[in-house]
């Protein structure tokens, strides 16, 4: 049973529709506009007040980083692939690192694992508190998207603590990360957990137990479960069409084989289970967040040593390391010729595979003013398109 | 939906009652958090100007600018980093790279103007509300992205190596050196302080990629003598390397020799530069010390005919007969050697300018002479009874033992000096089984040879008297010779002057010896300049001009001879001076 509200229509079936005839109203929703997440841009023709046809519009934020990184030497791109995806960097540099410390055939110490894995599980939490303020505030919940970003700020405060940034935090540093943890973090972290625990109950109540919500999310933009092959979309648009994929749970990389969680599935697949499921994970990435805590070792060194970062060399290979992110599989392909550059970098950012072509489909027929709710519901971050 | 949908999001109205998040006022009463990565800061004392955080920046934020009131010095290029904040990405490479740790970041991060140029500044020279910021990003403890270690030289033990003359330094394996030269941040600020400025950060990096033939090529560019000076160098770029401002330098000296040991003489000419065409000029060089050699060498490169005079028997001078064979071994001295005589440089041996022939034959039979004569003459004790049959001079028991004479030292021997000629006779007469005292005037740091030698001879079983001043020599009537000293204390005489030992009324000592090693320096013998050749001499020395002229335009002066820091690679660089004035002075371009 489908609670899609508009019916797919293949391409082929569709109308073309004559922007002659007068029926029609070209508009662009972007690349600036509140209802739009960052610098993308929708070309969309309107009929009355419904979609009838879309182009999603990338480029705006181009800024070459996978051209840039091979004039780097490969420690010099460390700094840079965190820019990739503005709002969650430190799965860029995990994956960075990763892919590197694997061509270079270098073990990263227990203690570096597990703070990656709270690294990781930190900004997927400040992640998804941003986007639910931003699903909240395109349908109209201004207040909610206060509450959560200040609980994100919190957790920026954390990572001020930890790393010396609050938006890049440049942590995650091949061969393991950059400093322990400052003396009476751990216990900042349970504390900060605790209290976005509690808003997050505040933010349940008031936005999945809504009147408002369930009127303009359910059964909007449905995405069919055969979808997820055939665009290879990931992380919860896929998990809350039903299929059952994780890559924490599927290649079990760094410390997520020890910690015990199981991968949130949903079944409905529309705006409205996309949003609870990502707010099941942000209660799951606190859950996982005070296991690290717990499992944390206490002693033991934090980094490994590396050749001179001037002169380093990776021998000749490739690789391709992923992520489980926010937005599903992160992943950076590294060719290394044996030089101290990267021969070739290639980023697969997840907001690739739901924000284009997918995008275009799922906005046909549906009412302009819920257009940016649909958007948000694919959480989208248009720089990892781009790269 | 149900009822709870509507009267749910009712529940949340409890918050209207509690303190809102979004005012924070005033908005600068945050600090950074203590690892805050702010506005950079630097104490501009102990950073050396290096330039690794501009290699580093990946943004080319930093650029190394001269300053005001800081002049190039060894060790540090006078240089200190600015930063450009419109360009810098606040990433902290450059404090987690900088070799001597002068570089952070303070958790400062409220900065407004309205002058963009401002935002360009010299941390720590620029004076800024933040500089001397207790908090802010540095270094984690145990975290650096630079080796400070050096890769340990593979060495015969002390107690094995005092058995015999075999070299004691094994020299790195390929790895060992690729390792150690793999530390090197290509800095160049040690070819400032090199005498030859060798181009050392070209050399390791040929050794970092395995191409010996351009390393050996780079080597020969301005020092004939990477055998001999990749073993006794005394290395002023290690003392200047920027990694030794924060750890271990980096083993410059090692690597030269890996790279010199690494390439057999046969196959030096596929990678060296071929003698320029035959100018038909002469040149006569006077010493086959490394002084003599090198500006043989260099105008034999450039096509003139070069013949060398050398009043011993073998080539190297001090090099051959001051340096003992464990130190440098004699088929690494003949290698440097015998690749300067492959370019067609003749060397007459037993040939002593001054006797035979006199300097005024040369001065008329060849169009340019370079006195490298070097410091032959031991200076003597200068106290009653010096000239005791067993008081001995340290620079000829070396120069015996190198022609493997019978020393005839006897069982108990004093050395008195504390430079290096006094370290090389100490362990030279404990390889003969001798014990061995080494008595110096004033302390163990005070002392001018390398802290390495006294460091080894000591391990070696001597024994260090420090500050005693030599009395006199008597007569033992065993055969011997009994020294006296008097004891003596450090006094501080002028401020900011070192100290000076002062005899402790009384305190004085009497020990019996078989031999007495004077080693406490040499001097020039000039006694073939005589007054026609009309070489201006002042203090014991030729005056010369920076290329080695002399007050006759043909006649050019170097090494020990002339220079202050006697030592075997200033002679050399005072050769390769020589050289190309020489060639300028025969109408060549000196280059």
């Amino acid at each position: 049973m489908s609670r899609a509200k508009i019916p797919y229509v293949p391409p082929e079936e569709r109308a073309f529709p004559d922007l002659d005839s007068g029926k029609y109203l070209v508009m662009w929703q972007g690349p600036n506009h509140p209802g739009i997440t960052g610098n993308m841009s929708l070309r969309l023709v309107i009929e009355g007040d419904s979609v009838v046809d879309c182009e999603t519009h990338v480029g705006y934020l181009h800024r070459g980083f996978e051209k840039l990184m091979e004039r780097r030497l490969w420690m010099q791109n460390f700094p840079l692939v965190c820019r990739i995806a503005v709002p969650e960097p430190d799965f860029n540099e995990y994956c960075y690192a990763a892919a590197l410390e694997e061509l270079a055939g270098i073990e990263i110490p227990e203690k570096a694992v597990w703070l990656r894995t709270l690294s990781l599980e930190m900004i997927r939490l400040a992640s998804f508190l941003m986007w639910i303020g931003g699903q909240a505030g395109a349908f109209g919940h201004g207040t909610i998207a206060q509450w959560s970003v200040t609980m994100r700020d919190y957790v920026l405060d954390l990572f001020e603590e930890l790393s010396g940034g609050r938006i890049y935090h440049m942590y995650i540093i091949p061969g393991g990360v950059r400093a322990d943890v400052p003396p009476g973090f751990l216990r900042h972290v349970l504390e900060t957990m605790t209290v976005v625990e509690q808003n997050l109950k505040d933010i349940e109540l008031v936005m999945f137990h809504n009147a408002v919500m369930k009127m303009r999310a359910v059964g909007l933009g449905y995405i069919p479960r055969d979808w997820v092959e055939r665009y290879g979309i990931t992380g919860p648009n896929a998990r809350a069409a039903g299929v059952r994929r994780d890559l924490r749970k599927d290649r079990g990389y760094l410390a997520y084989p020890r910690l015990s969680f199981e991968p949130v599935v949903g079944t409905e697949s529309d705006a409205f289970e996309r949003a609870r499921l990502r707010l099941a994970e942000m209660f799951q990435a606190i859950d996982l967040i005070r296991q690290i805590v717990d499992a944390l070792p206490a002693e033991g060194a934090f980094r490994e040593r590396l050749p001179n970062p001037l002169h380093w060399r990776i021998p000749a290979g490739e690789t391709y390391v992923s992520a489980e992110c926010t937005r599903g599989e992160y992943g950076f392909y590294v060719v290394s010729d044996g030089g101290d550059k990267p021969r070739r970098v290639a980023v697969r950012g997840p907001s690739y595979t739901h924000a284009v072509s997918v995008m275009e489909r799922l906005v046909r027929g549906v009412n302009i003013a819920d257009v940016a709710g649909l958007m948000v519901s694919l959480h989208t971050y248009p720089p990892e398109i781009e790269r | 939906m149900d009822i709870k949908d509507i009267v749910a999001p009712f529940a949340v109205w409890k918050r209207a009652f509690e303190k809102p998040f979004t005012v924070r006022k005033p908005i600068d009463e945050r600090p950074g958090a203590p690892r805050y990565r702010g506005f950079h800061i630097n104490d501009a004392d102990t950073c050396v100007g290096c330039g690794t955080c501009e290699s580093i920046c990946m943004n080319k934020a930093i650029d190394l600018v001269p300053v005001e009131g800081r002049e190039p010095s060894a060790g540090d290029s006078g240089l200190r980093p600015r930063v450009d904040y419109g360009r810098c990405c606040w990433c902290a490479l450059c404090v987690d790279v900088c070799p001597s740790g002068s570089l952070g970041m303070s958790n400062e991060y409220l900065w407004i103007d309205s002058d963009p140029d401002v935002f360009r500044y010299v941390p720590g020279v620029d004076a800024k509300p933040w500089d001397g910021a207790e908090l802010g990003y540095r270094r984690a403890e145990g975290y650096r992205l630079l080796d400070m270690e050096r890769v340990p030289m593979p060495e015969t033990g002390h107690a094995e190596g005092v058995k015999s003359f075999l070299e004691l330094v094994k020299g790195y394996s390929r790895d060992q050196a690729e390792r150690e030269a793999d530390r090197c941040v290509a800095c160049g600020v040690c070819v400032a302080s090199c005498p030859a400025h060798m181009d050392i950060p070209g050399y390791i990096k040929a050794v970092r990629d395995g191409d010996l033939e351009t390393g050996l090529r780079l080597l020969y560019e301005t020092n004939p003598f990477p055998e001999a000076c990749g073993r006794i160098c005394t290395r002023a770029c290690e003392s200047a390397c920027a990694i030794g401002s924060g750890g271990d330098p980096v083993a410059i000296r090692w690597l030269k020799r890996y790279i010199a040991d690494q390439v057999e003489l046969a196959d030096y000419g596929k990678s060296l530069p071929r003698a320029e065409p035959a100018t038909g000029r002469k040149v006569a060089v006077v010493g086959a010390g490394p002084g003599g050699l090198a500006a043989a060498y260099y105008l034999a490169l450039l096509g003139h005919k070069v013949t060398v005079f050398e009043k011993d028997e073998a080539a190297g001078g001090m090099l051959r007969y001051g340096i003992p064979e464990y130190r440098l071994p004699y088929p690494a001295l003949d290698k440097d050697v015998d690749y300067i005589r492959s370019l067609g440089v003749e060397i007459r041996y037993g040939a002593a300018v001054g006797k035979d022939p006199a300097l005024a034959k040369l001065r008329k039979d060849f169009d340019a002479v370079y006195l490298s004569t070097g410091l032959p003459a031991a200076y003597r004790l200068d106290v009653p009874g010096d000239d005791h049959p067993r008081v001995l001079d340290g620079v000829a028991i070396l120069a015996a033992a190198t022609r493997g004479e019978e020393l005839g030292l006897g069982r108990r021997v004093a050395v008195v000096g504390g430079g290096n000629v006094a370290m090389d006779a100490a362990r030279t007469a404990l390889r003969h089984g001798c014990e061995v005292d080494i008595v110096y005037r004033r302390r163990e740091v005070d002392m001018p040879a390398d802290p390495e030698e006294i460091r080894e001879a000591k391990a070696e079983g001597a024994r260090l008297i420090e500050r005693a001043i030599p009395v006199r020599v008597e007569d033992s009537g065993d055969g011997g010779a009994r020294f006296v000293w008097n004891e003596a204390e450090m006094v501080q005489k002028e401020p900011g002057k070192r100290p000076v030992p002062e005899p402790i009324p009384g305190a004085v000592v009497t020990e019996r010896y078989d031999s007495v090693i004077a080693a406490i320096g040499q001097g020039p013998d000039l006694a073939y300049l005589t007054e026609a050749d009309g070489v201006e001499v002042r203090r014991m020395k030729p005056v010369t001009d920076r290329a080695g002229r002399t007050s006759v335009p043909t006649v050019f002066a170097g090494g020990d001879l002339v220079n202050e820091k006697k030592d075997a690679i200033s002679a050399i660089a005072d050769g390769h001076r020589a050289a190309r004035a020489i060639d300028r002075l025969l109408g060549g371009k000196g280059d």
